[in-house]
């Protein structure tokens, strides 16, 4: 006799043990710390907390651990975290011109006010795999420690640093991007579900947080001619700034705490229109902790939806506000993908039992014209269950 | 009959996980909802701990409404022992506490995948249905400012076609669940993936059925008692499977049947979807085979 399928909470609660297990590995290897992970996969760290959109360094390496380095599962733990927070308030809109910079390049100027400052990059590294770090890490590290290549011990960079779009910005040859005086707070994709068509607020929001391999592959489809856009990277910059509050009851901004980010501008040609002459246009990309492939993603797909309103062609995929937006969030994409996975049985009976029919139609006027030999007509067209039922007319 | 009675409430979270004000803003919406019935309301989703797709929608809207007397009966398929229904019945027993029951006339709020419990539902029951896409012109036009417009206008001309061209090209309009519905002779409405027997249950339902996406963000309603017509012709009406077997458990011949294959010879038995249904009808008949026994 057929059992309906039971002992699911059993079955459950086993999985629970078999993934302990599974994300523990072999248990004579030290277990990870969060403090390994934090200093060690801070790349790793980064994405999860720019997908998430929750800075925080420490959780972000917790849901990595419980993830077992997943980034999207690590991602989706740190959302479903992020939903049980209390909203304080918002704070001041940070400066990107007044950070404390630990990398800045710009592919549009030879020299710029500040210099090009390469910093912790992987760009000129030459993919070899490092066979020292089999072994521990002494050679590198004592690498890392040591004067630079001139023999001399790396200045400090300056304080401050001008972006590069604010220097063409001073010869308006760039669109604006300060917020007009009397700016309304933003939407906040957050709280409020998405509209079409989407604001560049509410984009920006959405690209803030989308996943960085579907936004590389949209940003690469405009570099391929499905939407160019002809950018520059006018700026990359990777840094860290402080974080502002207005508290009230003071009457003044106060420092909550300091954020990695790296910015990206992109800068592209606008063929201008009967209102304005030609200028740049921006791209723009921001992500929480070091994301430079995100960041110039982010720009490249920003500009190609700006295309529309700067009544360019917008015909590519990467143009269409609602094919981007609705698609970019891994946590959703993810979910909806794998919910396949859950039982589809009183669907599935349904679309078997039409499927059977419309074969059992199809056969019976097959077999008509030939006529050569009733033998032919296939009995099981009679007798299988799907042809014994019937459809009734509800009242 | 409580489900799952070892499931401790994990007092780290709020009742019912959400914040106050986030179940507000989900109130408001489910009233705009009601107000509209088969409307599409938007509403700020939040990301939960359970995947977008796996029923979001349907655990928010319960989030937002759940209180402490209340009863609570998960269902997936019909049945309470799917994993998913456990899953989803363990979390609003973490975060709230309430008594759970496979029960159908016990629970007051049903959250629900793919099936309405065939035992009928009376008023003041909370039907909560699991969307994963809301709208019923989707597949017709993916562009969600074309659909809304589309929704204002009434404009559900090219689902008729739809409709049509199946008969044309079949004989038989080719849909069998997520059959699309007219609600109070206004909006078009997708009444969530369950099969088309179960659509005449909708109509003048006493019970408040509610659509909860999660991941498309909208939820809509059908208030108690409100005209749900299932689209069809006139020369084509509306028609529902019936199964000239009866289920193998307990003989019924009205509930929606699920196929079960015993082997690799095409042997098959047919047995109700709706388990607690299937087993209560059992429990009766065993009674009945002896009704002196402990009296």
């Amino acid at each position: 006799m057929y059992v309906a399928v039971k002992g699911g909470e059993r079955a459950i609660l086993n999985s629970y043990r078999a993934l302990a297990q599974y994300r523990r590995g072999d248990e004579t290897v030290p277990e990870l710390t969060l403090a390994q992970i934090r200093q060690q996969m801070p790349l790793a760290v980064s994405r999860v907390m720019a997908e998430g959109a929750l800075y925080d360094p420490h959780l972000a390496a917790l849901a990595l651990k419980q993830a077992a380095g997943d980034a999207i599962e690590a991602v989706f733990l740190l959302r479903a975290y992020r939903t049980t927070l209390p909203r304080l308030g918002d704070t001041e809109p940070i400066d990107t011109g007044r950070m404390q910079l630990r990398r800045r390049i710009s592919s549009t100027f030879k020299d710029v006010p500040g210099g090009q400052v390469l910093g912790p990059t992987y760009d000129y590294t030459q993919r070899l795999l490092d066979f020292s770090l089999e072994d521990g890490e002494a050679r590198t590290v004592a690498s890392a420690r040591a004067p630079d290549a001139a023999g001399a011990t790396p200045a400090p960079l300056e304080a401050a640093m001008p972006r590069v779009t604010d220097l063409l910005q001073h010869d308006a040859l760039i669109d604006p991007d300060a917020p007009p005086p009397g700016d309304p707070a933003p939407f906040d994709l957050t709280r409020q579900p998405l509209g079409f068509p989407a604001a560049r607020p509410a984009r920006l929001q959405n690209l803030a947080r989308a996943d960085e391999g579907f936004l590389l592959s949209m940003g690469y489809s405009t570099q391929r001619g499905y939407g160019n856009t002809h950018p520059f990277a006018a700026e990359i910059r990777y840094g860290s700034l402080e974080v502002e509050m207005m508290i009230e009851e003071l009457g003044a901004p106060v420092v909550i705490g300091e954020i990695d980010v790296t910015e990206c501008q992109m800068v592209s040609q606008f063929a201008g229109n009967a209102q304005e002459g030609p200028k740049f246009t921006r791209g723009y990309g921001l992500t929480f902790g070091y994301g430079e492939r995100k960041a110039m993603s982010m720009a490249l797909v920003d500009r190609a939806l700006r295309a529309a309103e700067l009544g360019e062609a917008a015909d590519s995929p990467a143009n269409d506000h609602e094919f981007v937006l609705y698609h970019s969030d891994n946590v959703e994409a993810s979910g909806f993908v794998q919910h396949l996975k859950l039982p589809h049985y009183v669907d599935f009976q349904a679309n078997l039992e039409l499927l059977r029919r419309l074969r059992a139609d199809h056969e019976r006027q097959h077999a008509r014209p030939t006529a050569a030999g009733p033998a032919d007509v296939p009995a099981t067209a009679v007798d299988s269950p799907a042809a014994a039922r019937q459809e009734v007319q509800t009242p | 009959m409580n489900a799952s009675p070892h499931v401790e409430r994990d007092a780290h979270y709020n009742f019912g996980y959400l914040d106050e004000s986030t179940k507000r803003m989900l109130r408001r919406a489910l009233l705009k909802a009601v107000a509209i019935p088969g409307y599409q309301v938007p509403f700020g989703s939040r990301e939960m701990p359970l995947p977008y797709g796996w029923g979001t929608g349907g655990i928010q809207v319960t989030a937002s409404l759940i209180g402490a007397q209340d009863v609570l009966k998960v269902i997936d398929q019909g049945s309470d022992d799917t994993t998913n229904a456990i899953n989803i019945r363990r979390f609003f027993a973490r975060v709230t506490g309430v008594r759970t029951t496979e029960s159908t006339p016990e629970a007051s709020i049903v959250p629900t995948r793919h099936r309405i419990p065939e035992t009928p539902l009376r008023e003041g029951q909370i039907m909560v249905f699991q969307v994963p896409i809301s709208e019923p012109l989707r597949w017709l036009e993916p562009s969600e400012t074309e659909t809304r417009t589309m929704h204002a206008l009434a404009e559900y001309g090219a689902m008729h076609v739809r409709l049509y061209e199946d008969i044309a090209h079949h004989g038989h309009i080719a849909t069998t669940y997520d059959y699309p519905v007219i609600v109070n002779g206004r909006y078009m409405m997708r009444p969530s993936p369950i099969p088309k027997f179960d659509n005449p249950k909708l109509d003048g339902n006493p019970a408040l059925m509610l659509f909860g996406a999660g991941r498309e963000k909208r939820v809509y309603a059908v208030p108690p008692y409100t005209r749900v017509a299932s689209l069809d012709f006139e020369d084509h009406p509306f028609t529902v499977e019936r199964w000239s077997e009866c289920c193998d458990l307990c003989g019924s011949r009205e509930s929606f049947l699920d196929e079960i294959i015993l082997d690799d010879q095409g042997t098959r038995r047919f047995v109700c979807s709706d388990t607690e249904y299937c087993g209560q009808r059992q429990a009766a008949q065993a009674h009945d085979a002896a009704p002196e026994d402990q009296a």
